[in-house]
């Protein structure tokens, strides 16, 4: 019983800790593209290639970064998450 | 019966009675299988994680983000952008922190989740009034929106347009309950993508398929300007609160959180955050284009002559590229935008007033199954009256910022009590009702004292508050009075019980 607890601790703490994580990438990322839009306005205007502006490839992967973050989390919970679930939920 | 912008519009009169129609019938299917609680509010738990995803999507993407975005785009280019981006990165957020604790621990509405370790009446009647709070912001948002739109569109007048939101709706919820609204928001949503691929390509064309061949053309018209940040930004603090708030705001609101009890388990819960994720992120990506195009294919003046604010950039776009059917097309996408959300809207409403406040904390947890149904429907049809009602009074006011404060309430009242409840052990009953009420109310206060307000509406010349968005301060404010009123008045049943919260969270609940 008391090995039970143990891993669904150490399951809990694992997800708690990759979540936060996550969070933190996402919140990062795009709290600082707003800082980027308040602060370098020059900067983002710069044309990579015309028509193409840093400022709105920079958007552009912002998003791309939500889809990645996501298919982090997915990936990690479909596989390890997943089965420690099952195993746990077999003893219960 | 053909013309423009604002005449009558057979194509636009047929698809939107097509529509109409269609979804009357879904709901007259989905009203012989809505015969409990668990059907009317969850849908039965019997939807897939793809269609819940597409639900959220269609949830989620109101007329605001289609209209006003694209309009936003076209008039002032990049910096429209800022808000498509904002309206996605809320997303991630739902799928890490909220989506499966709140499908393992609830049954309706978030307010399971906060109360399931507390006292039921305090934190019940907290939840109520900030979810009530947030409903009704928006609830007027879509309403006026609604109202404007149409008239636009189809020459309807302001009022009847309201009426015909508010009636289509009300059936559709009073009947069909969350199975009907889950479809409504599904076929919503797999017209709006349709619609806006259509357009994008369309435009695209004229390109050569090249969306830098059409930024370029943007830049060459209006200056290259149009690619870099402009005025919008002009504050960074109010940028970051503003971006706060939608962040952690989606993950917040009442009417998005309750799809997560549509599906049969967290899995399934996780599986339809990334669909929704990935329709709405392509959604925000196309809307790049259609900014774009609208600005160039159509001009900034036409589009300044149709609607100061820019809403109708997409519809003259629509007509611009694919002729007087497909604006009816576009219309008609526009309409049922708006409907699918005030559905949803409206359920979450009537789930915090029946489930909430009614059964657990009137009848303290003991009413029939057939008692909660009839209370359910009940307060369906006073949300629906009053959304009418709330329409028709704020006619002719600018209700723009009220999305805005919507999202702010969600992210102040709602977020903050919510991953606490979830994780953090030592939450109790006053900790979380002193965070929900603070949150709610300090993020009135503030929109009130702000230049929004003080200086949009009511003409002062300067504001007390000098944030537009309260975001920054009333999210960490509503954490930090939930930390200290929990340490300070510590609730030893509280923490004792967080062993089950725990297990629930991972395990889900007991089967049988």
């Amino acid at each position: 019983m008391n090995e039970r607890q143990d891993v669904l601790r150490a399951l809990a703490a694992a997800q708690w800790r990759l979540s936060l994580a996550l969070t933190a990438a996402m919140l990062v990322v795009y709290l600082g593209f707003i800082l980027l839009v308040a602060f370098a306005k020059p900067l983002l205007g710069t044309l990579l290639v015309p028509g193409l502006s840093l400022g709105t490839l920079l958007g552009a992967l912002v998003i791309v970064t939500a889809w990645l973050l996501i298919w982090i989390y997915v990936r990690w919970a479909n596989g390890h998450y997943d089965t420690t679930v099952a195993a746990l939920k077999e003893r219960r | 019966m053909t013309g423009g912008l604002g005449e009558p519009n057979a194509a636009a009169i047929a698809c939107f009675f097509l529509f109409v129609s269609t979804t009357l019938g879904i709901t007259w299917w989905a009203a012989r299988r809505t015969t409990s609680t668990e059907h009317f509010y969850a849908a039965g738990r019997s939807v897939t994680g793809l269609q819940n995803g597409l639900a959220l999507a269609g949830d989620y993407m109101s007329a605001a983000s289609f209209l006003g975005i694209a309009g936003l785009v076209s008039l002032s280019g990049f910096d429209g952008l800022i808000y498509s981006i904002g309206f996605l990165v809320g997303w991630p957020i739902v799928m890490f922190l909220i989506a499966e604790p709140l499908r393992n621990l609830g049954r309706y509405t978030f307010a399971d989740v906060v109360a399931f370790r507390l006292r039921q009446r305090p934190v019940r009647i907290a939840a109520a009034f900030g979810t009530l709070s947030v409903v009704c912001f928006y609830l007027i948002a879509q309403m006026v929106g609604a109202g404007n739109l149409i008239r636009l569109l189809f020459g309807l007048s302001y009022e009847t347009a309201v009426a015909i939101v508010g009636a289509v709706m009300l059936a559709y919820v009073l009947f069909g309950g969350m199975l009907a609204t889950t479809w409504v928001q599904i076929v919503k949503a797999v017209l709006l993508m349709t619609g806006a691929l259509l357009l994008a390509l369309l435009v695209l064309l004229r390109f050569e398929l090249s969306p830098l061949r059409l930024f370029a053309a943007a830049a060459e018209r209006y200056g290259v300007a149009v690619l870099a940040p402009g005025q919008l930004v002009s504050d960074p603090w109010d940028a970051v609160s503003l971006g706060l708030a939608l962040m952690l705001g989606t993950a917040g609101l009442p009417h998005i959180l309750m799809r997560f009890y549509t599906v049969p388990d967290a899995r399934t819960a996780r599986t339809s955050v990334s669909w929704a994720t990935g329709f709405i992120g392509a959604f925000y990506l196309l809307t790049f284009v259609l900014g774009f195009g609208a600005m160039v294919l159509v001009g900034q003046d036409a589009i300044r002559a149709a609607d100061k604010g820019g809403n109708m950039a997409a519809p003259l776009l629509a007509e611009a590229v694919g002729g007087t059917s497909f604006l009816g097309f576009i219309a008609a996408v526009a309409f049922a935008t708006i409907l699918a959300v005030v559905a949803g809207l409206t359920l979450s409403g009537a789930a915090a007033l029946s489930h909430d406040l009614w059964v657990n904390v009137v009848r303290g947890a003991h009413a029939s199954e057939a008692e909660q149904l009839r209370v359910a429907r009940v307060a369906t049809v006073l949300l629906g009256i009053l959304s009418i009602g709330l329409g028709i009074a704020f006619k002719g006011q600018n209700v723009a910022y009220m999305v805005g404060l919507a999202f702010a309430i969600a992210a102040s009242a709602n977020f903050p009590a919510l991953v606490m409840s979830v994780f953090w052990r030592r939450l109790t009953t006053s900790g979380a009702q002193a965070s929900m009420l603070v949150g709610t109310a300090s993020a009135l206060v503030l929109i009130y004292l702000s230049p929004t307000i003080q200086v949009g509406i009511l003409g002062h010349a300067t504001a007390p508050f000098p944030l537009k968005n309260p975001g920054i301060v009333t999210i960490p404010l509503a954490f930090l009075v939930g930390v200290a009123v929990s340490l300070l008045f510590p609730e030893a049943e509280a923490e004792q019980r967080f062993a089950e919260v725990e297990s629930r969270v991972h395990l889900g609940p007991r089967e049988g």
